[in-house]
């Protein structure tokens, strides 16, 4: 299907005995923000990880660009990547490098570029990130909202097309959440790239969604915007929007 | 019955299935040399830190075992009046064996068991992932330049563990025990030959191999949490003491078969 720069098609996962993603159908357009919802545990961060390739489906395609990333040889899944930049949910920042040399790692890797132009290129993501006179800072001074926003600093570094997000508020105070989400907006407004987002926070999912996809039992079970989300008629995603128990405690004490 | 033949079969195939990710993860980590040789702001600091920060542990490891053959081996040759040939016992079993496999061992606990850790703690945080999501090879990045590091610094090392226990058995042998400085030399010379001290060293090259894979490859298979990292650190000293030993086993017959075959009339 034309106009999709990611597709997930009928995507089957299974862990060990444990069927993870059922039937999933994903379609997101260049430029959206597409946000997957659902419960701890439900196999958000696997569909991430299908997109960049870490993981292989079972059964089913996924596709970048229209190119299926699971059969591509490892020399050109490494150069579709430099179109990627993604974000961790505990940062994954390099224990052993600066902020600057963290932020400039891909810099390095992948480009020509001379170490006063790298080095302008850092200061400028970390600027855009609200974090100055840090390039010198190891990860383990850092706080965590400072890691989260090295990491989207070094994910956005390279300019990539698309930008993928795993619980970017996770573990975050609520004002840091808000600049955390802030942050996601001002990016895309910036670079124009396509952004998917994995979270369970339902404030930052409705500031920073063009689209929604709501994660239950291994399927996608309803789609819209934020708005659309909220008048739902669905009494899963009424119960998960509303964070509300009922019988689920029942339920997991059998 | 029928069930623990199953859990054996199940077990059994495991292990083929665990030896064959060992060897891709081996030939992947080998390969990077061709693929991309380390740079030096790699390299320096892995050497810096396998290498320089091990001298003291190898030396310290070397000294004491020259210095027991001689506590050993003397009385035993005393009562017989052989004490002359201390030398070549000392001397052939530090630069053959005691020598590279202790200094292996020591190395596999110190330097091992550090580079299991932190790959491990890098697994759980996500941060192996991070370097493949932007487009550089985990195992090219950090394995290769720890074998090439562990490849070159055991060999050398070994080198300084029998230097220091031949000079430690001669001390105990000749100075503490009183036996003669001609004769200790004497017959070192006529039993110990240049043979003998290569073998030690060629073993050592296998042992540095093994070490820096074995250890990097349990790092990398590490499970979640502290828990996980931890077990990763054992297992990476464990199989890499049993690589050491059956290792060294193996690699004495095949170099006294050589031995023969070359040399033997």
């Amino acid at each position: 299907m034309k106009g999709f720069l990611i597709r997930l098609v009928d995507v089957y996962k299974n862990f060990n005995s444990l069927r993870v993603l059922n039937g999933i159908n994903i379609d997101i357009r260049k430029g959206e923000t597409f946000v997957i919802m659902g419960e701890s545990g439900s196999g958000k961060s696997v569909i991430l990880k299908h997109i960049i390739g870490i993981l292989h489906p079972d059964k089913g395609q996924v596709l970048f660009d229209a190119m299926e990333i699971p059969r591509l040889e490892p020399l050109a899944l490494a150069k579709v990547r430099q179109r990627f930049g993604m974000v961790f949910q505990g940062s994954a920042l390099f224990d052993s490098m600066t902020v600057a040399e963290n932020v400039s790692f891909g810099l390095h890797t992948h480009t020509d570029l001379g170490e006063d132009k790298i080095i302008g290129i850092v200061k400028e993501k970390l600027r855009l990130v609200g974090l100055t006179g840090v390039e010198n800072k190891m990860p383990a001074e850092l706080s965590g909202g400072m890691k989260k926003r090295v990491g989207i600093a070094r994910a956005i570094a390279m300019n990539p097309e698309v930008i993928l997000y795993d619980e970017p508020t996770a573990g975050l105070d609520p004002i840091m959440s808000d600049v955390i989400s802030e942050l996601i907006v001002r990016v895309q407004k910036t670079s124009q790239a396509t952004s998917v987002v994995v979270t369970h926070d339902l404030k930052s999912a409705y500031k920073i969604a063009t689209e929604i996809g709501v994660l239950n039992n291994g399927v996608i079970i309803e789609q819209g915007t934020a708005q659309e989300i909220q008048k739902t008629k669905n009494p899963f995603v009424a119960q998960f929007i509303h964070g509300e128990a009922r019988d689920r405690i029942e339920e997991m004490m059998g | 019955m029928a069930d623990h033949l199953g859990r054996f079969t199940h077990e059994f195939i495991d292990v083929i299935a665990g030896t064959g990710r060992f060897v891709r993860f081996s030939a992947a980590a080998i390969g990077g040399i061709v693929k991309g040789f380390p740079q030096r702001s790699v390299l320096a600091p892995l050497m810096m830190e396998i290498g320089l920060r091990s001298v003291a542990v190898v030396l310290a490891t070397g000294a004491f075992v020259g210095m027991v053959l001689a506590v050993q081996t003397y009385p035993q040759l005393h009562k017989m009046g052989a004490e002359t040939s201390s030398g070549p016992i000392i001397n052939l079993a530090i630069v053959a064996e005691l020598g590279p496999v202790l200094a292996a061992i020591m190395l596999a606990g110190r330097v091992g068991g550090a580079m299991a850790a932190e790959l491990g703690t890098m697994k759980v945080t996500e941060q192996i992932d991070a370097l493949s999501t932007m487009g550089q090879d985990p195992i090219t990045y950090l394995v290769t330049p720890r074998f090439l590091a562990c490849l070159v610094l055991v060999p050398i090392l070994t080198i300084y563990s029998d230097a220091i226990g031949v000079v430690g058995g001669y001390i105990m042998a000749v100075k503490f025990f009183g036996i003669s400085d001609y004769y200790y030399w004497y017959q070192t010379s006529q039993y110990v030959e240049k043979w003998d001290v290569g073998i030690g060293i060629w073993k050592s090259f296998y042992f540095g191999g093994a070490i820096g894979l074995i250890c990097c490859y349990k790092g990398f298979q590490a499970d979640q949490g502290a828990q996980g990292v931890g077990q990763a650190t054992t297992k990476a000293f464990v199989f890499s003491f049993i690589a050491i030993l059956v290792g060294n086993f193996f690699l004495s017959l095949f170099f006294n078969t050589l031995y023969s075959a070359l040399y033997v009339v």
